[in-house]
C-alpha cells in the first residue's frame, strides 16, 4: 500500500497531471455553455411561455443526449441479467455493467472493488450504518474477525455528524445510535455557516467510531475543510464518511487523496438518471463488514442453514442490479471528464458568486452561508423578508425559472438559522450568467408583487 | 393561467391581515365545547394549530396559530372569518365543498354564494403543488370539529 503511494507521488512529479493539462484549456464562458446546452434536450423548452431557466440542479440535474442514448442503447442492444447465464446478451450486459464500474471508479480515484452500486446516496449511507450495526451483532455472536470487532459500535461509543447535514446524512446515524446504544453528537456551525473546528476537536475522542460530514453544503454552499476533518477523525481512530452529493458532480474528487473511509453520491445530481448511486469504501473495510441487503448474486455457498458472502463489491449488491442506470452514469462521468471538472468548478463558482453578489444588493434578502467574495459552490439559498419561500418559488416559476423551496432536507440547519423554509437557486455546467441575471431580476420583483 | 389568478387580491389581503390569528390569551367562550388540531405539511413546513369552540350546535369561535406561505395563511384567515356563526353541520358542508373544488384540478368552479371569500382559492386547484397549502387549515378545522362534537 505505502509502496504504491510513493510510486504515485513519484509519477506525478514527472508527468503532467490532468490538472495542469486542463489549465491549458481556456475557462468556460457563456458561448461554450450555449453549445453545452444543445446536448440537453429538456432545457430547450418554454415554461409558462418563457424560456426555461433551470436552477434546481442541486436537487436533480438534467441528462445530456449521450447519457440518454447510453441507456437507450443498452435496452436496444444488450439488455440481460448480469453475472448469470452464459448467453451472448448476458455476457455483453455484464461487460458493459462492469466497464461502467471501472469508469466511475476512475472518476473518483478509487479501485474497481471499492466502488459499490447503490440506488442513491441515501441508500449508500444506510448501507454503511446497517453494515456497522450488523458488525456489532456479528461480533456479539462471535462471527467475523478481529478487525470486525474493532468496528463494532456499542454503548459509550460516539457517532459524530455536523449541524449542516442533509437528513440523509443525519437520520441513518440517529438510527444507528438507537440500535447500538451509542451517542450521537454534532459539530455546530457559526452564524456564517462554517463548521466550528475548535468545537470539533473537543467533541471527537477515542470513543468516536464514526465521523460523517458533507463535502459541500446543499443549503449554505460552503465547502468543508475535508483535510482538517479527516485529520481529526484519524486522530480519534474514527471511520470517516463523506457525503459527496454536492461535490462529486461539480468539482474534481479523489477519494484516495482525501483519505476518507467511505464516500457516497447520487447519479441523478450528476447528469445521470435516477435510481443509481455510488458507495466508495476502502477495500479492507468493505471486505470485512457484514452485508446490508442479502439475497441473490452476493454469495459463495448457501445451505439451508447459512450462507457465505462474496467480497466487495458484489457483497453489497444483492438482487438484480440497476444495469442501464449504471451504464448511463458512466456516460455521465465521461461527459463531465471531457468538459473538465476543474473548469466546471471554476465556472460554477463564478455563477455562485454572481448569485450572492446580486442577492446581497437587493433589499430584504438574507443569503445563507458565506458572503460574496468568499468561497462557495454554485448555489445560493436565501430568505425574502415578508414572503414565504413557497410564494417566491411560485413567482419565479411564473417567469420560467425553476428553483427549490422548502427546508432542502435540512430542518435542523434551518432551525439553527431561525428559518423554516428558504429558496435555493443551484447552477450546473449548462447555466449561463444570463440565467443568473434572469433569476436575480425576477427575485428583485418578488417583494413588490406580494406588496411587502 | 396567470399568477394573478392564483394570488387574488382577497388572498394577498388575508395573508397580511389574518382573521382569527393568535391562540395565546384568546379564551374560548365559557361553556363552549372545544376541539383543537395541529396540522403540518412536511414538504414545505406549513404549520397550523386551530381551535374551534362550539356552543348550542353553532361555531362560536375559531382561533389559530400558524406559519407558512401566503396561500395557507390567507386560507386559515378566510376560514375563521366565515366559520363563526355557522352551525357545525353547515361548516362541515362548506369544508366538503371547498375540498371538492380544490381537488378538482380546476374542473369544479367555486360558487361564491356557498364559499364566500373562500371562492378566491379556486385558482389554487390548478396548481397541484399548492392544494395542500390551501387545505391545511380546513383539514385542521374538520378534525377540531370532530373533537368538539
Amino acid at each position: 500500500m505505502s509502496i504504491d503511494w510513493h510510486l504515485k507521488e513519484f509519477t506525478l512529479a514527472l508527468v503532467p497531471t490532468p490538472a495542469t493539462l486542463e489549465h491549458a484549456v481556456p475557462d468556460m464562458d457563456n458561448a461554450e455553455v450555449l453549445r453545452i446546452r444543445n446536448d440537453f434536450p429538456v432545457l430547450g423548452q418554454l415554461v409558462n411561455g418563457q424560456p426555461l431557466v433551470y436552477l434546481d440542479s442541486g436537487a436533480t440535474s438534467q441528462n445530456p443526449l449521450s447519457v440518454i442514448e447510453a441507456e437507450q442503447e443498452f435496452y436496444e442492444q444488450r439488455n440481460a441479467a448480469v453475472h448469470r447465464g452464459a448467453h451472448h446478451l448476458a455476457v455483453e450486459a455484464t461487460e458493459v455493467f462492469e466497464d461502467a464500474r471501472q469508469t466511475v471508479a476512475d472518476f473518483i480515484g478509487a479501485d474497481y472493488a471499492e466502488t459499490v452500486w447503490t440506488s442513491n446516496a441515501t441508500e449508500g449511507l444506510n448501507l454503511i450504518s446497517y453494515a456497522l450495526s450488523n458488525a456489532s451483532l456479528w461480533s456479539a455472536q462471535g462471527r467475523g474477525n478481529a478487525r470486525l470487532r474493532e468496528l463494532a459500535i456499542g454503548p459509550g461509543d460516539q457517532i459524530v455528524v455536523t449541524e449542516m447535514e442533509h437528513h440523509a446524512n443525519l437520520i441513518p446515524w440517529q438510527e444507528l445510535a438507537f440500535r447500538t446504544g451509542a451517542t450521537l453528537r454534532y459539530i455546530p456551525i457559526d452564524d456564517a455557516g462554517a463548521l466550528r473546528l475548535d468545537t470539533a476537536a473537543e467533541i471527537l475522542g477515542s470513543r468516536t467510531k464514526v465521523l460523517a460530514f458533507t463535502h459541500a453544503s446543499n443549503v449554505l454552499g460552503t465547502i468543508n475543510p475535508v483535510t482538517e476533518l479527516v485529520a481529526l477523525g484519524r486522530a480519534a481512530g474514527a471511520l470517516v464518511v463523506l457525503d459527496a452529493c454536492q461535490s462529486a458532480p461539480h468539482m474534481p474528487l479523489n477519494v484516495r487523496d482525501l483519505d476518507v473511509d467511505f464516500a457516497v453520491f447520487s447519479g441523478h445530481k450528476m447528469l445521470a438518471p435516477t435510481g443509481i448511486g455510488v458507495l466508495y469504501g476502502k477495500q479492507d473495510l468493505l471486505d470485512v463488514l457484514p452485508p446490508f441487503l442479502t439475497g441473490g448474486s452476493m454469495i459463495t455457498t448457501v445451505t439451508m442453514e447459512r450462507a457465505e458472502y462474496l467480497p466487495a463489491p458484489q457483497r453489497f449488491e444483492a438482487g438484480t442490479q440497476r444495469i442501464s442506470q449504471a451504464v448511463a452514469l458512466a456516460a455521465a462521468t465521461s461527459y463531465l471528464t471531457e468538459t473538465g471538472l476543474d473548469r466546471v468548478h471554476r465556472w460554477e463558482s463564478q455563477l455562485g458568486q454572481r448569485m450572492v453578489a446580486g442577492l446581497e444588493a437587493l433589499p430584504g434578502i438574507r443569503v445563507l452561508g458565506p458572503a460574496a467574495g468568499q468561497e462557495r459552490i454554485g448555489l445560493a439559498a436565501f430568505d425574502v423578508e415578508g414572503v414565504h419561500a413557497h410564494d417566491v418559488g411560485q413567482f419565479l416559476d411564473s417567469r420560467g425559472i425553476a428553483v427549490r423551496v422548502g427546508h432542502h432536507c435540512a430542518q435542523p440547519l434551518h432551525r439553527r438559522l431561525g428559518l423554516t423554509a428558504t429558496t435555493r437557486a443551484s447552477a450546473y455546467l449548462y447555466n449561463t450568467t444570463d440565467d443568473v441575471d434572469a433569476f436575480l431580476e425576477a427575485v428583485a420583483g418578488v417583494r413588490s408583487y406580494f406588496r411587502v | 393561467m396567470s399568477l394573478d389568478q392564483l394570488y387574488q387580491q382577497i388572498i394577498l389581503d388575508h395573508s397580511k391581515a389574518r382573521h382569527g390569528s393568535g391562540l395565546a390569551g384568546v379564551n374560548a367562550p365559557a361553556g363552549a365545547s372545544t376541539g383543537q388540531s395541529h396540522q403540518l405539511n412536511p414538504v414545505c413546513g406549513d404549520e397550523v394549530t386551530l381551535r374551534v369552540a362550539v356552543e348550542d350546535g353553532k361555531v362560536a369561535q375559531v382561533a389559530w396559530d400558524g406559519a407558512g406561505c401566503s396561500i395557507s395563511m390567507a386560507s386559515a384567515s378566510v376560514l375563521s372569518e366565515m366559520a363563526e356563526g355557522l352551525t357545525v353541520d353547515e361548516l362541515h358542508a362548506v369544508i366538503d365543498t371547498f375540498r371538492d373544488v380544490l381537488r378538482s384540478r380546476g374542473k369544479v368552479h367555486a360558487d361564491p354564494d356557498v364559499l364566500g371569500d373562500a371562492a378566491a382559492f379556486e385558482g389554487v386547484a390548478r396548481y397541484a403543488a399548492r392544494v395542500k397549502c390551501a387545505m391545511i387549515s380546513w383539514v385542521a378545522a374538520e378534525d377540531a370539529l370532530n373533537q368538539a362534537a
